[in-house]
């Protein structure tokens, strides 16, 4: 049955989006598919120093990544997103690497933290100088290390950046 | 429950820094090259022909008796003393509560000194970072490898005449090269919105 589309009230609710009521949306696969994405990121447990202590406090109770839709998996296999939070020695650089390489599309990196954004206070012999010599990182949250809040809004930043994505879900991206 | 009170009386005495330095200069007087002092830390330091013998010494001597080896590292004094290297020895006795700290001599020539794990078994990884940082060699050591870098790591790096900011790029870890040549390769993958 095809609705009559022009004769009932339809209401625009933003820019892309319109509501028949009582329970019929209209809107662009990219705005579901980009809004089902942003509110679920799932990252990859991966704490490398003390950053890690701090990540472990924004999953929480008391600052609570969960209301944002983002658990921690411990398999990069079910991850949508990988913060790298800490130090990044040469010796490690491999590992994360492998890591990210596993995290099936759409992956985001999140450089949590002075060391991971630009190699920090150890410009020395065993240090990667930022982790984006080898990853594509997304959103780069500085502190040393970052507040709770800081990375709170790290993600924030990284959810706007999915939200205005477009056509990411198609094929012939 | 019947309250047990126990009296905490320290039971044995232990020794001034400075007599256990004078004891190990006693008992081994062609050894000792000097005895330094700084705020009450007594180092001696020793020539390291004979340092197993001084260590099982230390660790066997009733009146000593150095049960814990607290530490062990490296020092370079490159440029700056002769010999080049010394292996720090900081001793501690669980049942005298006291401690000294033995320095022994190694020469740039000649790298090696031999291992004290026969006599403190958690010597083992000391030595490994030891050999790791300054590529000083433990001889009869039961399995010396290095332990926080990487095995193929060219290069001691706590040595002083090692860059800090590392080997250039081209000389540089292999595995690290790799994945940057690896990540560059994978560049066209990534989506670029």
């Amino acid at each position: 049955m095809l609705i009559d589309t022009s004769a009932t009230g339809l209401i625009t609710v933003e820019e892309g989006t319109r509501i028949l009521p009582p329970n019929l949306i209209i809107t662009t696969i990219d705005k579901l598919v980009n809004w089902g994405r942003l509110s679920s990121i799932w990252p990859t447990t991966f704490g490398l120093a003390c950053c890690a202590i701090e990540m472990m406090a924004v999953g929480a109770s008391h600052y609570d990544f969960d209301r944002f839709g983002i658990i921690f998996r411990g398999s990069p296999r079910q991850s949508d997103c990988i913060i790298v939070a800490g130090t990044v020695t040469k010796k490690m650089a491999p590992v994360i690497r492998r890591v990210y390489d596993q995290v099936p599309e759409p992956r985001y990196v999140v450089a949590m933290g002075s060391c991971a954004c630009t190699g920090g206070i150890f410009k020395t012999y065993s240090t990667v100088q930022g982790c984006d010599t080898f990853l594509p990182v997304d959103v780069y949250v500085p502190g040393c290390p970052p507040r709770p809040e800081t990375l709170l809004e790290g993600m924030m930043k990284l959810q706007e950046k999915i939200r205005k994505e477009r056509a990411r879900w198609s094929p012939w991206r | 429950m019947a309250v047990r009170l126990i009296k905490m009386v320290p039971i044995h005495k232990g020794l001034e820094p400075t007599e256990i330095a004078e004891k190990i200069k006693e008992t081994f007087p062609d050894d000792v090259v000097e005895i330094t002092n700084f705020r009450d830390q007594v180092s001696v330091i020793v020539k390291k022909d004979r340092i197993l013998k001084i260590c099982r010494y230390l660790h066997d001597e009733p009146a000593l008796c150095f049960d814990h080896l607290q530490d062990l590292c490296g020092v370079d004094y490159h440029g700056k003393k002769e010999p080049r290297f010394e292996v720090v020895y900081n001793l501690y006795s669980i049942r005298y509560r006291h401690k000294i700290r033995v320095r022994a001599q190694v020469t740039a020539d000649d790298p090696s000194i031999k291992t004290v794990t026969s006599i403190w078994a958690g010597a083992d990884w000391h030595e490994r970072e030891c050999f790791d940082m300054f590529g000083i060699v433990f001889k009869e050591h039961p399995d010396l490898r290095r332990i926080l870098l990487p095995e193929d790591w060219e290069g001691h790096p706590l040595r002083k005449d090692y860059p800090l900011k590392g080997p250039e790029l081209e000389k540089d870890w292999p595995g690290f090269v790799e994945v940057l040549n690896r990540s560059k390769e994978l560049e066209e993958f990534v989506w670029k919105g």
